[in-house]
């Protein structure tokens, strides 16, 4: 295996690492806020840290830049869907415990 | 097929059964729903285990996706009603007895008919390979759906159509209000919308010689217009330029196989110069439809909610 590769594999390595840290988040903290908070923050370093180190062993400049533009995207997909999970969490609780859930 | 992903198929097959059975037994609705959100993802991931990215792409953007949208959009208008429709146990009369009945013998059905296939057949994947040069496409699966089995497809689109009819006829409750919509969700339409069309038309494109297609294509631009909805509620009635987007595939395909009719071929069948054309045509129309279709499915008849814009 030549340094590339080392390097892809020990990023892929680092991504995953996070990746298992926001899942334990999410298992073990105690409500949906702080689950949120784990979950988008480390998945999203796990991810990036997975496309950098996938994007080293990419054959082609067009599946390179797949890759690059995928990053991006699911920052931008989690970070507002974080948003509006929160959201509707703080509805929820102000609207009192006895509160029909609210599905958007 | 080596060790390693030998555990990774196993894992994946042991996951598919067990969110099944969890899916179909939790009695709290909307767990079932994410559960149902997650299972179509997984199964996707098998499809594409399976070599089949067409049948993974199309699971994920519908089954996945749209039809998960779908669900949670009727959870909402269930959970408007008040607790009383969750978890109650269907009581067996006349009509489920019946409907379980036809269900389990069409299960025994197809049981009985792929165990009397002949022994060591290889399915039709060698005849399909022999008429590719005649097909119009490079690729087999849109070859497939759109030439040698064209009467299936366009089925297919009239069934949509037939969903959307439904959906007009039952004239579906009016949606609770809606909940002024956050500027987040606002900006992400303004990010994702732009994008979701352009994957769409590559979608459509790359259907002629890679995974991809009008279903596939359809189902990306239907969850944009789905945002959209979600970010400004818009209102698609039953009027006469939604019936007509509507129709527009249904009709594009069975006036492409009429006049080849007239022309003196026969009804649908592709003549081999024009086929890559007519195709990319077909499947044009279709995702258009098909997209607007999806639409209309999640907004439903919206009429009483469509004063009530909160943009």
């Amino acid at each position: 295996m030549g340094p590339s590769e080392w390097l892809s594999m020990v990023m892929v390595s680092v991504g995953v690492f996070f990746f298992i840290a926001g899942s334990v988040g999410l298992i073990r903290l105690p409500d949906v806020l702080t689950r949120l908070h784990a979950l988008t923050k480390a998945d999203n370093v796990g991810l990036g840290f997975i496309v950098l180190g996938l994007s080293l062993q990419a054959g082609s400049l067009l599946e390179l830049m797949k890759l690059l533009l995928l990053w991006p995207l699911a920052l931008l997909a989690s970070s507002c869907a974080c948003y509006l999970v929160a959201e509707a969490t703080l509805l929820q609780s102000r609207r009192g415990p006895g509160a029909r859930r609210h599905v958007r | 097929m080596s060790g390693d992903t030998l555990v990774l198929d196993l894992v994946l097959a042991g996951l598919l059964v067990f969110l099944a059975w969890r899916l179909l037994t939790l009695s709290d609705l909307f767990k079932a729903t994410v559960l149902f959100i997650v299972f179509g993802v997984l199964l996707s991931l098998a499809w594409v285990r399976l070599n089949a990215p067409d049948v993974a792409l199309a699971e994920a953007a519908i089954g996945a996706g749209v039809t998960g949208a779908l669900v949670l959009d009727a959870l909402r208008r269930l959970d408007a009603r008040g607790p009383a429709d969750e978890a109650q146990p269907l009581r067996l009369n006349l009509p489920r007895l019946v409907g379980a009945l036809l269900v389990m013998g069409l299960g025994a059905f197809l049981l009985w008919s792929v165990l009397s296939l002949p022994p060591g057949w290889r399915g039709l994947s060698s005849e399909t390979a022999a008429a590719m040069p005649r097909s119009g496409v490079v690729n087999p699966v849109t070859a497939s759906l759109l030439n040698f089995r064209g009467y299936d497809t366009l089925l297919e689109i009239a069934v949509l159509m037939l969903a959307v009819l439904g959906v007009w006829t039952l004239n579906a409750e009016p949606m609770p209000p809606a909940e002024p919509a956050g500027p987040i969700l606002d900006v992400l339409v303004k990010a994702l919308l732009p994008p979701m069309v352009v994957v769409a038309g590559y979608l459509l494109w790359a259907g002629g010689h890679a995974p991809g297609g009008a279903f596939q294509g359809a189902a990306v631009l239907a969850a944009g217009g789905i945002l959209l909805h979600l970010a400004r509620p818009f209102n698609v009635a039953n009027r006469g330029v939604v019936r007509l987007v509507i129709g527009f595939g249904f009709a594009v395909f069975l006036l492409v196989g009429l006049t080849l009719a007239t022309l003196g071929g026969r009804f649908l069948e592709l003549p081999e110069r024009h086929a890559g054309i007519l195709i990319l045509m077909i499947e044009t129309a279709a995702m258009i439809s098909i997209a607007l279709t999806f639409v209309v499915l999640f907004v439903g008849n919206a009429r009483d909610n469509a004063g009530r814009d909160t943009s």
